[in-house]
């Protein structure tokens, strides 16, 4: 068989690393970050989180390139919707119109 | 290379998919993919005769400018179901739930696809989707149009839109199990030897058009619920009243709606990259150009759906972005258009019927296409957006390019389906009465168009009549050229020539099985050691079609 | 005859797992294609969700003050102990996949039922929240006719809802909508894990799954994790974006 079997302290460690995220994310919360750090540090520990759910929990660390490249595509598709509809947000009343 | 009549046809044998077993319940319950196909078959006929009937009807109330036969809230109603049962319950499921389903085990050397009972199921959705449907048009009817545009949709419509929108959102799952069967299958259970670019470019078409399923469906899904929710709130984010945005409605809509344009065609290209080699006797032209081309049309078709929005309050900018963005994504269209070209040039042409439609199909999506870039254009779309020329243009792909494909791809497989051929005389004419009366119908709406009658209109100035009236006659035409099939395809079934396992004497995988099939496709899983389109040396190949042997020694 | 071999030759009738498919040649090709079909679905799942969140960065974009007011009033509490019941039932998930490839039955059973317990408790601790929203005429539009939505500021201050500078009570039924929206739906797929993870359960203490085969658990661990994975998301964006401009934290 050619699965592959992640050992028990893997698990132990990523969980212990997905609690201490969120208390991280919660903690942060509070704090006055300047400009636009709070949503930033915010996405980036979900971010962090998520990934490490996706590697270790999801094994796709121990997957196909395949699977790989699926979970790319997913995100990259995702990026397609925001970036190319926020073209139309941001740019609007950049150039006056008639009315 | 391996000359084709070297191939040992399979054992004839009694048993096929079709009278494997007996009884309602072997079909309404089975899991082989091929009878799944059938029942996809009498679903999608059924539906593409209901959304003929709107058809019919706009054409008759079109036929005087003034509004004469039907209300104008009735022909909003119309117009809105012929589109809705046309593009949702006919359209996207055609080529991929009938032809796919039955072809893609059988070309890639399997037993069956990967999740046969999730196949099943996948059909199930579909009528659920569908007779929810039914029930809301029968119940009063939507008024929207198939956009569904807010507020209209959300506030100001008495329709059935949550009704409507609730049996598009069920039938959007069946497409989704449909793609991912597809993926998962041409992944994982190609025969040994059947490498990727050994595959017929029906399945890379597939491929392609699963991974539009997969990624835009769910968008389309979240949009319709959104849009149900608010009606039923009362209130929601496509609100101004709260500040929402109607144009985010258009963003999510088109975000899926667009790219489910090149699933209805991205399919019809893979038959007719099919009907083109095999027609001509000669490999494809650009083999790798036309798979990645097909690949290409699938990532690109995402990126242009603000295109229908140019003359809503999107930025200017972004329009300028899709503008662009929309002439890139006819390259790999065109990559096609030119490579069947060449594979035609100093080929071995046979006029059966499957052909007829094949180039009928690359003719009239030239034309679709490049109508297309006009409308890409922005300072054109301003004039051109939401007049008949829109519709005319979709209308030249849709039918003219993806009707075409899917019958052309009938005819061809229908040996292979029912194990009998269809009257060969009949089809030909079919075909041409088809095509004259799709172009009468369909090229005086450009002009129309472009003079500026407006779409979605019940009555319009009297200039506009003539072109109309040339419409409404060639869609009468275009309907009787399409009962014809229909009427022979049936009577075929009983009274058809008994086809062999290979009656176009060709090379693709799925001819090396009896006609019909047995339910398990291939007795024992076949080596692929050929490519795909390998044809005989000119000597030893036989003519096939009306023509016969005898006429080649004149 | 040379193209058609008979490649059945050399694998052993008597091999078969009773799971196998007769469509597949092996368990080794069933397994890749189960947890590719998987996958693909999860696809589906992030463009799903997709929709939702741009709504929500549009919005947030154009209305952040009244998105942090709205926020504030969300009970942190019970959303960072949702989070954390979630990724402790991702982990008895994996625990049980773990254990199912290791061929232990009773501590594989103990992981599925932790997880499928933990998963309730989160609907519940959601129920909880719901209902909180509807004392506090947080339920937008007329959904809920006995109880519309906050219509006045007076109203909003009194039950606990504290308007930032620039947000309008319009905007902040906006992001109520999208909360609703978005963890209604989340929680949606939840039940429906719920109750794969009880087909699960019963097919587990059936003995149907061994270390050749165990797909099933597999799959929908994924799936588990693919919803825990949308909450991690959602916990920071709709409970957390404001908090940092309440005063006195």
């Amino acid at each position: 068989m050619s699965e592959h079997i992640v050992p028990v302290r893997i698990y132990v460690i990523i969980f212990a690393v997905l609690v201490v995220g969120t208390a991280l994310t919660v903690v942060a919360a509070f704090y006055d970050f300047p400009w636009q750090l709070n949503t930033i540090i915010a996405l980036t520990i979900a971010t962090t989180k998520a990934t490490f759910v996706v590697l270790y929990f999801m094994h796709v660390r121990y997957s196909t390139r395949l699977i790989w490249v699926i979970v790319a595509s997913a995100l990259f598709w995702m990026a397609i919707l925001f970036a190319l509809t926020f073209s139309d947000y941001n740019t609007r009343g950049w150039i006056p119109s008639a009315y | 290379m391996r000359p084709i009549e070297y191939y040992e046809p399979p054992i004839p044998s009694k048993v096929n998919y079709i009278n494997a077993q007996y009884g309602l319940k072997s079909w309404l319950l089975t899991k082989d993919h091929k009878r799944i196909a059938l029942l996809y078959l009498g679903s999608i006929t059924f539906f593409f005769f209901i959304g003929g009937i709107y058809a019919l009807m706009i054409r008759l109330e079109l036929l005087t400018p003034q509004g004469d036969f039907l209300q104008s809230a009735t022909y909003n109603k119309v117009f809105t179901q012929h589109g809705i049962i046309m593009i949702f319950f006919f359209l996207i499921p055609s080529i991929p739930a009938t032809l796919g389903n039955f072809l893609v085990p059988m070309m890639i050397g399997a037993k069956d696809l990967a999740f046969p009972r999730i196949n099943l199921l996948s059909w199930y959705i579909y009528l659920l989707g569908g007779v929810i449907t039914i029930y809301a048009l029968l119940a009063g009817g939507v008024d929207t149009g198939w956009t569904f545009y807010t507020p209209f949709s959300t506030t100001f419509s008495n329709s059935y839109v949550v009704a409507t929108g609730l049996g598009i959102f069920i039938n959007g799952f069946s497409s989704i199990l449909t793609g991912l069967n597809f993926i998962v299958t041409i992944h994982t259970m190609r025969a040994p030897g059947m490498t990727w670019f050994r595959l017929p470019l029906f399945i890379w078409s597939h491929y392609a058009t699963s991974l539009i399923m997969i990624l835009g469906t769910p968008v389309i899904a979240i949009t319709v619920l959104l849009l149900a929710f608010e009606r039923v709130a009362r209130v929601g984010i496509f609100d101004p009243a709260l500040g929402g945005d109607p144009i985010l409605f258009q963003h999510l809509f088109w975000f899926y709606s667009h790219p489910a344009v090149y699933i209805m065609v991205l399919p019809s290209m893979g038959v007719v990259s099919e009907l083109i080699a095999n027609f001509s006797r000669k490999n494809i032209f650009g083999y790798s150009f036309v798979a990645f081309s097909s690949l290409a049309i699938a990532v690109f078709g995402f990126l242009v759906w603000g295109h229908h929005l140019f003359v809503t309050s999107q930025s200017v900018y972004a329009g300028m972005i899709f503008s662009f963005l929309s002439f890139a994504v006819a390259i790999p269209s065109a990559i096609k258009v030119f490579n069947w070209t060449a594979t035609l040039y100093k080929s071995s042409i046979s006029y059966d019927t499957p052909m007829l439609y094949g180039l009928g199909f690359i003719g009239l999506f030239t034309v679709g296409g490049m109508t297309g870039l006009f409308l890409a254009s922005l300072a054109v779309d301003v004039h051109l957006s939401d007049t008949y020329f829109v519709v005319a243009h979709f209308h030249y792909i849709m039918v003219g390019g993806a009707l075409m494909g899917y019958l052309g791809g009938l005819h061809y497989w229908w040996p292979k389906i029912s194990g009998r051929m269809y009257p060969e005389g009949w089809g030909r004419f079919s075909a041409l009465v088809i095509f004259v009366g799709f172009n009468l119908t369909f090229l005086p709406q450009f002009v129309a168009g472009y003079l500026g009658m407006p779409r979605r209109y019940h009555a319009y100035p009297p200039e506009f009549q003539v072109f109309n009236v040339l419409s409404t006659a060639g869609a009468s035409i275009l309907g009787f050229g399409m009962l014809i099939p229909a009427i022979y395809f049936v009577w075929s079934m009983r009274y058809g020539k008994r086809a062999e396992a290979n009656p176009w004497h060709l090379p693709g995988l799925e001819w090396r099985t009896p006609s019909p099939p047995p339910t398990e496709n291939f007795a024992v899983t076949p080596i692929v050691t050929w490519e795909a389109y390998e044809f005989a040396p000119p000597e030893e190949t036989q003519v096939v079609g009306k023509f016969g042997p005898e006429l080649e020694q004149i | 005859m040379a193209d058609v071999i008979n490649s059945h030759a050399t694998t052993s009738e008597a091999h078969h797992h009773r799971a196998l498919q007769h469509h597949f040649e092996n368990m080794e090709q069933q397994r890749e294609a189960g947890t590719l079909g998987m996958w693909v679905f999860l696809v589906t799942e992030i463009m799903f969700f997709g929709g939702m969140f741009l709504a929500y960065t549009l919005y947030r974009s154009k209305y952040p003050a009244a998105f942090a007011s709205a926020s504030n009033h969300l009970d942190i509490t019970l959303g960072a102990v949702n989070t954390g019941v979630l990724i402790l039932s991702s982990f008895t998930m994996a625990m049980s996949v773990y254990f199912t490839q290791v061929g232990k039955r009773r501590p594989q059973i103990l992981c599925l039922v932790l997880t499928l317990v933990l998963g309730l408790t989160f609907l519940g601790i959601k129920g909880v929240e719901y209902h909180s929203k509807y004392v506090d005429h947080l339920i937008p539009g007329h959904l809920i006719p006995s109880s519309p939505f906050l219509e006045n500021e007076a109203q909003a201050r009194e039950h606990g809802l504290h308007l930032l500078e620039g947000a309008s009570l319009k905007q902040v039924e906006l992001f109520y909508w999208i909360y609703f929206a978005m963890t209604g739906m989340h929680a949606l797929h939840m039940i429906i894990g719920a109750g794969l993870l009880t087909f699960l359960l019963i097919y587990s203490i059936k003995g149907r799954f061994d270390p050749e085969y165990h797909s099933p658990v597999e799959v929908i661990g994924l799936y588990w994790h693919f919803v825990d994975i949308v909450w991690i998301f959602l916990f920071p964006l709709l409970y957390l974006l404001g908090r940092h401009l309440e005063h006195g934290g």
